[in-house]
């Protein structure tokens, strides 16, 4: 673990240039297998669907070994920020952005990028669960590294690792050869959550991974959430307020008014944006006024 | 979720408890009550004698044919207005949809239940070790009818390797074309779709005559020019089936796929296709068992043959349908009976055909994927219904254990 | 709130794998092949066709008669093309109501399991697809001997109730081998498909939309007219159109069934009729060179013709969809 290296690369800010100033020399080197948990920083994001703008301007460092909570009212492009941060809004026909996404200093839009490695490093959960339902539980925990062809002797190993992390393993370490979708809904969530930590992303991205699912499970993704902050970066979408306070250490709140693109109206560390909040828009907002 | 909705059953989550807890009723309400199947009856009752009397004097129409045909608009007329007056409007209207729906269902399925005991009826008399490993050589079709009535060895063989030279080629290119259209896309996407959608449209006999004009003229008829245009059948077929079943793969997967950094081959062959799986087999199965019986585009590229030619590339060929075809032609009853066996034969294959898609096609439990029709009915255990809407959407089985 | 200096979209470089271009490259050959068969049946068949072609000229659409050999041969597709067209017509009014309804019946009124253990709606599915695959032939066999028998009643009745409407008219007094017969067994023959097809556009109803409807008290008649058809349109255009693709272009049971005969015909219970794909089964190999290059050329009518309707019906396809969405 070199959690406690990469806390205090965060505070000096030093290793950020340097990081950067290497990674301009090799770009596809991105990131060295094994390295845990990075800093995602977004710089000047806007994105359109077509021609519509639905997002503006957006700036955000995401610190490593954080958890970051967006929160903000429906349709405000929370999930395309997210999106954006590991390249997926560019699937989306027509979808396009500008500005750009640091990973620990390297720009991820970077022309000299490839988007299938961005995605490795930057994992990612669906509001949906969505396991492969042609998978095993087994070869859903695998299916990262089978798609990277990443050859491993330790299989077994980084099953149950992922698994453990995940919240699930007490639970299906009897039932590793059942299809992955014969769990229940919590269960596939978390599943599809050890999926994504089993490529060991340096940056995990959750959109409402918790709104499909009963109050037991989201517990269990939260406890989830928190201890596996210890590696990874964890950028959490919620549109539950006591989620956003329990889970998060820091806290971005967006906002679109009137069918303008969305903006970020306050970033600030969680305890701040709930209890101090210095915009009367988000103080309105957290406390549930509107939205 | 539709039939569900009127009779929500408890009964499967009941099961259990019922041994438990006899006292537990189960309550399935229904629409349908006891009297209201008194209305029916007594409706049928009434239209029947209705077309009875009118048709004892209209001697004219005879047979039961044209008896039916008076008796359905009549029945359903009746029935209308009977729950018209008895009830509301609304109600009569929704009995009436209901009874056409149900007698068009039962329309539909007498042609095969006929067709088939007709088959076996006439086909099996004939059918015998001897017959399926005979073939026509040194049969003579004039004169009065030897007992040398032949066998249907060389139309097996021949239609065995028609159809799997054709399934050898058509199946990947169809897989391939459909995974262009759904998965890869790109500027001529449309136009492919257009394409196969007009392909699928263009009669069998069309592939046999282009087949004739483009390879016959130039290398003869062979049994290989036949799995050329049965190929050319096959393709827009599974091409469309395939083209469905990969639709309704819930694009979730693919972006989860994505979003574990897979290449676009490997979320295809690894996340996609399998998910399709059983989707996929009963398209391309059913492409195989409908290119499997055709006849028309055999005419003018395997030619037909009365002896065995094993070489589906040289010379002419036999096939099951064309020998059926050719033989019920034939002057002499022995022989237009072998015709029938023929046809029996083929027949059986068809139906192996499906009974092997459902068994490879079966839904492996929890693994959601396209779901679709075909055979479901050879698994005939109790609790094997599968739901009823069947989209054959990727569905998460909600919270289905635990 | 936008910003004075308006940033433009990045332009992603897409950057694909070795594997990756592979992949495309090999699909989007497949694809592209279906266009160079397309673009090859109509060339072979007309240059293999054009021996008829010059020797009838246009007269080849207009003629009536079938006389490909000797000194003055005289042949044309007229009749050939009117019976396709009169035969599917029937087809598709007795495929059409009985396809729809049992469609319906299998998706919204069917009870799931019959008797507690039989899967029934899956049955009657699974026996819909069976009927798909069963061959042509077998159904011409059937229709000849089986079904034959019984329609001639039917026939008779209709040309002395009917028969003043002329296309019943019947004026030589056989019934049997008629276009109503082939008609029939060629209906017989589409419902299957249209009845698969629009069962799976019935089924994709959206469920919300369905329930919704339910939930505000609509009867399962309000439901299927309300819901599921505007729902459906555009596939049931395209179901309908496919079932008349393969009606035109049905050969061997009509074939089976139908007696040959050239003369323009619009009397449907009469015997005697013609079918471009039936009288290119019936007369394969017959009438010399040129006879197989005419049989050529009137498949290429015959394919030009399915061609066009499919055309149509994807455009009506497409147009319905943009419309019902
Ligand atoms: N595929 C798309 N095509 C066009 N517009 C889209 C698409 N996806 C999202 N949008 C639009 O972009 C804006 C932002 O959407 P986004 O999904 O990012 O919102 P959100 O904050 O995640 O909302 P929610 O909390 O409801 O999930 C919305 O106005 C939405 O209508
Ligand atoms: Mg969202």
């Amino acid at each position: 673990m070199t959690n406690e290296e990469n806390m205090t690369e965060v505070l000096t800010g030093e290793t950020d240039r340097r990081v950067a100033s290497s990674a301009t020399a090799s770009p596809t080197s991105l990131r060295v297998d094994g390295v845990t948990a990075a800093e995602l920083h977004a710089k000047g994001v806007h994105a359109w669907f077509g021609e519509r703008m639905v997002l503006e301007n957006v700036d955000l460092v995401m610190e490593r070994t954080k958890v970051t909570a967006l929160i903000g009212p429906s349709g405000c492009g929370k999930s395309t920020f997210l999106r954006i941060l590991n390249r997926m809004h560019e699937i989306v026909p027509g979808a396009s952005l500008a500005g750009s996404v640091d990973l620990d200093g390297e720009d991820i839009y970077d022309p000299n990028q490839r988007a299938a490695t961005i995605r490795r490093h930057i994992g990612m959960v669906f509001q949906r669960p969505n396991p492969f339902p042609a998978m095993s539980v087994r070869d859903n925990v695998l299916a990262g590294l089978r798609f990277n062809r990443i050859k491993s002797k330790h299989k077994d190993e980084i099953i149950e690792e992922a698994l453990t992390k995940a919240g699930l393993w007490s639970e299906v370490r009897d039932r590793l050869k059942d299809m992955g979708g014969a769990l229940s809904g919590g269960q596939q969530q978390r599943l599809c959550i050890a999926r994504a930590l089993a490529v060991k992303p340096a940056v995990l991205l959750m959109d409402e991974p918790c709104s499909a699912l009963d109050p037991g499970s989201t517990l269990r993704i939260e406890q989830t959430v928190k201890e596996i902050a210890h590696e990874v970066t964890v950028v959490i979408v919620t549109h539950n307020m006591q989620q956003a306070q329990r889970v998060s250490d820091k806290t971005a709140f967006f906002l679109s008014q009137d069918g303008n693109p969305g903006y970020i109206v306050e970033t600030g560390k969680t305890e701040d944006i709930f209890a101090r909040p210095q915009d009367p828009r988000t103080a309105d907002y957290v406390q549930g006024r509107f939205g | 979720m539709t039939a569900v909705m009127d009779s929500p059953d408890i009964e499967d989550s009941g099961e259990i408890e019922e041994k438990k807890v006899s006292a537990i009723r189960r309550i399935r309400p229904k629409e349908f009550k006891p009297s209201d199947v008194v209305i029916l009856l007594l409706t049928l009752a009434a239209s029947y004698s209705i077309i009875w009397i009118i048709f004892a004097q209209l001697t004219l129409l005879s047979g039961a044919l044209g008896f039916v045909v008076l008796w359905i608009p009549t029945f359903l007329f009746l029935y209308w207005f009977v729950n018209r007056q008895m009830f509301t409007r609304q109600v009569a209207v929704d009995r009436l949809i209901g009874s056409i729906v149900t007698l068009g269902a039962g329309i539909m399925m007498l042609p095969l239940v006929m067709l088939t005991i007709f088959v076996f009826q006439k086909g099996l008399p004939l059918l015998s070790w001897d017959v399926l490993t005979k073939t026509q050589q040194g049969v003579v079709y004039t004169g009065p009818s030897g007992n040398n009535i032949g066998g249907v060895a060389h139309a097996l063989v021949g239609t065995i390797e028609e159809v799997a030279i054709a399934a050898a080629i058509g199946i990947p290119a169809a897989l391939l074309t459909a995974v262009f259209i759904n998965e890869v896309g790109g500027r001529f996407t449309k136009s492919v779709r257009v394409v196969v959608t007009a392909m699928s449209g263009t009669p069998a006999i069309v592939a046999g005559v282009f087949i004739y004009s483009i390879w016959v003229t130039k290398f003869h008829y062979s049994g290989f020019a036949g799995a050329l245009a049965l190929a050319i059948i096959l393709l827009p077929t599974v091409t469309r089936g395939t083209e469905e079943v990969l639709k309704v793969v819930h694009n979730d997967l693919r972006e989860a796929a994505i979003a574990l950094a897979a290449p676009e081959w490997r979320t295809v062959w690894s996340v996609v296709l399998p998910t399709a799986r059983s989707g996929l087999i009963t398209s391309v199965l059913l492409g195989v068992a409908i290119s499997i019986g055709e006849t028309a585009p055999l005419i003018m590229t395997i030619f037909g043959n009365q002896v065995m030619n094993a070489n589906p590339f040289v010379g002419p060929q036999m096939g099951l349908s064309l020998l059926s075809y050719k033989q019920i032609k034939l002057p002499i009853q022995s022989q237009i009976d072998l015709g029938y066996t023929s046809a029996l034969v083929l027949f059986v294959l068809v139906f192996g055909i499906f009974i092997l898609a459902r068994i490879l096609g079966a839904q492996r439990k929890g693994s959601g994927g396209g779901r679709r029709s075909l055979l479901s009915f050879v698994r005939w255990t109790p609790g094997s219904a599968l739901e009823p809407n069947e989209s054959a959407v990727v569905k998460k089985e909600e919270f289905s254990s635990d | 709130m936008t910003s004075e200096l308006a940033p433009s979209p990045l332009k992603l470089a897409n950057k694909r794998s070795n594997e990756d271009r592979l992949f495309r490259g090999v699909t989007r050959g497949a694809g592209l092949a279906t266009f160079v068969i397309l673009a090859l049946i109509g060339v072979f068949l007309f240059i293999e066709a054009l021996p008829a072609f010059r020797s009838q000229g246009w007269r080849f659409l207009t003629n009536t008669g079938w006389q490909t050999t000797g000194a003055h041969p005289q042949f044309g597709v007229l009749s050939a093309l009117s019976g396709s067209i009169i035969i599917a017509v029937i087809g598709l009014i007795i495929a059409i109501p009985v396809s729809i309804s049992c469609a319906l019946f299998i998706n919204e009124y069917a009870p799931d399991t019959l008797l507690r253990f039989i899967p029934f709606k899956n049955f009657l599915t699974a026996a819909v697809d069976l009927m798909a695959a069963v061959p042509s032939i077998i159904y011409g066999m059937w229709g000849f001997f089986i079904l034959q028998p019984h329609m001639v009643g039917l026939e008779k009745w209709l040309s002395t109730f009917f028969g003043s409407l002329g296309i019943f008219q019947n004026t030589s007094g056989a019934y049997t081998s008629s276009f109503f017969i082939a008609g029939t067994i060629v209906g017989i023959m589409c419902m299957p498909i249209i009845t698969s097809l629009c069962r799976e556009v019935f089924s994709l109803t959206p469920s919300g939309e369905r329930e919704g409807a339910m939930s505000l008290g609509a009867s399962r008649a309000r439901v299927i007219r309300d819901v599921v058809f505007p729902f459906s349109k555009g596939g049931m255009i395209g179901s309908i159109m496919l079932g008349l693709g393969r009606a035109l272009g049905e050969a061997i049971a009509v074939a089976i069934i139908i007696a040959l005969a050239f003369p323009l015909n619009f009397h449907v219970v009469q015997a005697g009729g013609n079918s471009i794909a039936a009288l290119i089964a019936l007369q394969w190999g017959a009438g010399g060179n040129l006879g197989t290059s005419a049989l050529l050329a009137a498949g290429l009518v015959l394919f030009i013709l399915t061609l066009i309707i499919n055309m149509i019906a994807s455009r009506i396809v497409n147009a319905s969809k943009m419309a019902g969405r």
